[in-house]
């Protein structure tokens, strides 16, 4: 049987999948995108091959994604992160969809029709504010580990709002909420309503809106305040922050069966 | 086939170079002849300074070279520590960084660098900033700063308009003649705006002839080959060098000889260049087998309304029917209208941080514009001159996706 292989170089973290013919995900793999980006994605390969037990020659395709994408030698093909989120997410939910994916270095906004074809998409401009190195800053400032930052907005009582666009002023912004005696918890719901805000202003949704990306995948509560921000149910697919390696495999599988030329 | 990614130089280029050349020459000459220089905005009154008998030299053009040659990045902040924000006007920043540092473009031409203005003339129908630049050099100097104010967003250009800058207009001659020491001739003014209305004619031929499917030429190109109709136009060189360069493209359309080798997408440029990454786009867009083909930039220098028998009402007109002087129902109507002349499958919106007047992308056009033609776009956020406003991968990603969605038909 045929395997076909995605790969996602995130600025952040690499992840790379496996699917079998029908979609279905055989292995997948996770490791931070460092600084040689084909080595990454060699040992990522290596890494979900292993584990499905699979050789090297059974993969019939593989595409790559992401800021690393050229920088991955066996890929037969590139896709942007922008097609390959929308091609993941449209392999769950059907129907007109806005695909929100917040990375690490940059958010996207990304609009389907109801037949899966994009019809527009947004990244957030120059700046960090309302992606995931938002809150590594901000998890930075506080002295806690990123991991720590869900469960403690969790327990937030108060709502404390952070004003600023700016990542920098916002964590000046957090220093005179610690001074004026403001609980950590509530300022880390103040840094995901941040996010939140960030996201509402880049775009509008139509249709579903659904939610991918490893800070979707980390923060389930960032999910929560988006869906309601936005005043529908969010949908999440599964295994959130491999959805752009898993619409890099879809696209392989494209290629591979229907002879799809990629960019 | 060749590679999408060859480059596909215009003969005519290397003659372009020579009249460039000549007209730096001339700039750098004309205070030994003891000609005087009147600075000038790129869509100021060039043919009245040319038919005063002035050295015309046009700073925007060094601010372009200063953005191409990427001298701009390492200039603007001497200019930021002098009290100019690093929101306005990157050509401003850079150009007075390049003369507070003293280090120029031009002196690779074996130039000593930009001429010094014996009086600066301005128009502000394309900004403010324009005024704020030239008032630096005019305190700097000791020197006249003279200009035209426009009014902007102009929906319908009426005669109350047209008076009342062709009455400012005229109202310069008599400070210009006391610089320049001479009388204005009228006779040359008439000479010298049917030259640049020659000027024009060929230049807009020039630019049309990416009209074609396959277009000869792209957006790249045009604003390297605009330097003559800015700098030159009034000036028979301008007139020569299009006759040349036309009949290259026409050439090219006769034998259907693309631009960008297997055009698959033609891509319109709304706005600003990004003077210090022309290079690596052209390069993107080629590889991508997509054409930018035109733009309302390019197309800002295309003067029809310029009328020898009529000087200064025509120049009113000409400089007040400037796209950017105009309203947004205006714009809006401009870009529809471009966007079918040329075939165009998609938008691209340059949103230069330090130049709002010149970023079309604020006020919904793309929304409205999609909505109205079906036509997809993309905004690109960056700076004309200032690379500490542009994101190399995301400008990246973000054309190559809109060429990816483009590609879904």
């Amino acid at each position: 049987m045929p395997y076909f292989c995605g790969v996602d170089i995130g600025a952040s973290a690499a992840k790379l999948v496996i699917i079998d013919e029908s979609g279905r995900i055989v292995a997948k793999s996770l490791r931070r995108s460092g600084v040689d980006y084909a080595d990454v994605a060699e040992r990522c390969l290596a890494e979900a091959l292993s584990a499905a037990g699979l050789e090297r020659g059974q993969l019939a395709a593989s595409v790559s994604t992401g800021y690393g994408r050229d920088n991955v030698p066996w890929a037969d093909a590139r896709r942007t992160e922008i097609a390959c989120h929308g091609q993941g997410a449209w392999f769950h939910f059907r129907g007109k969809m806005t695909v929100i994916d917040i990375g690490a270095q940059d958010s996207k906004v990304i609009h389907l029709d109801d037949d899966g074809r994009r019809t527009g998409f947004k990244m957030n401009r120059k700046c960090a504010a309302g992606t995931g190195s938002f809150l590594e800053e901000i998890a930075l400032r506080l002295d806690l580990p990123v991991s720590a930052l869900n469960g403690l907005a969790e327990r937030s009582t108060k709502e404390v709002t952070l004003g600023s666009f700016c990542t920098v002023f916002t964590a000046t912004e957090i220093l005179a909420r610690i001074r004026a005696g403001e609980k950590v918890e509530d300022i880390v719901k103040g840094a995901f309503r941040s996010v939140v805000k960030r996201i509402l202003e880049m775009d509008t949704v139509d249709g579903a809106l659904v939610m991918t990306g490893g800070v979707v995948a980390h923060n389930p509560l960032l999910v929560t305040l988006v869906a309601e921000a936005f005043g529908r149910q969010a949908l999440v697919p599964p295994e959130p922050q491999h959805v752009g390696a898993f619409g890099a495999a879809l696209a392989a599988r494209e290629r591979a069966q229907e002879g799809k030329q990629l960019c | 086939m060749p590679s999408p990614t060859e480059r596909k130089d215009l003969a005519a280029t290397a003659k372009m170079k020579e009249v460039m050349g000549k007209y730096y020459m001339e700039l750098m000459r004309g205070r030994e002849e003891r000609r005087k220089t009147a600075w000038c905005t790129s869509v100021g009154p060039a043919e009245l300074l040319r038919a005063m008998g002035f050295n015309v030299y046009f700073p925007e053009n060094h601010g372009a070279m200063l953005g191409a040659t990427r001298m701009a990045t390492d200039l603007i902040p001497l200019a930021n520590a002098r009290g100019f924000s690093p929101d306005v006007c990157s050509y401003l920043t850079s150009d007075i960084g390049s003369y507070l540092k003293g280090e120029s473009p031009f002196q690779k031409m074996k130039m000593p660098g930009p001429p010094r203005a014996d009086c600066l003339v301005y128009n502000t129908n394309q900004c403010r900033d324009v005024k704020d630049w030239f008032q630096f050099y005019a305190r700097e100097w000791g020197v006249p700063c003279l200009g035209i104010h426009t009014p902007r967003a102009i929906g319908e250009l009426d005669d109350s308009i047209i008076e009342a800058v062709a009455r400012q207009t005229e109202a310069l001659v008599k400070p210009l003649q006391e610089v320049a020491g001479t009388k204005l001739d009228p006779a040359r003014l008439k000479e010298t705006l049917d030259l640049a209305r020659r000027c024009t004619v060929l230049w807009k031929a020039v630019l049309d002839t990416a009209a074609n499917v396959p277009a000869p030429i792209t957006f790249f190109d045009d604003t390297i080959q605009m330097g003559p109709a800015v700098v030159l136009r009034g000036h028979p060189d301008a007139i020569a060098y299009y006759e040349v360069l036309l009949a290259e493209l026409q050439s090219r359309v006769a034998g259907k000889v693309p631009a960008v080798e297997g055009e698959r997408f033609r891509i319109y440029w709304e706005g600003m260049p990004i003077w210090g990454k022309l290079r690596d786009l052209a390069t993107q867009f080629a590889a991508l087998r997509a054409c930018v083909v035109a733009s309302t930039y390019c197309n800002s220098w295309v003067f029809e309304d310029l009328d020898p028998s009529d000087p200064f009402r025509s120049m009113a007109r000409a400089y007040s029917n400037l796209f950017i002087c105009r309203s947004e129902d205006y714009k809006e109507k401009y870009l529809e209208r471009m966007m079918a002349r040329f075939k165009v499958d998609g938008v691209l919106y340059h949103d230069a941080k330090t130049c709002p007047n010149n970023s079309n992308n604020r006020y919904q056009m793309p929304q409205r514009l999609q909505q109205k033609t079906g036509k997809p776009y993309l905004v690109v956020n960056g700076d004309l001159n200032d690379l500490r406003l542009y994101s190399e991968e995301q400008a990246r990603t973000n054309v190559e996706a809109f060429v990816e969605q483009l590609a879904q038909g």
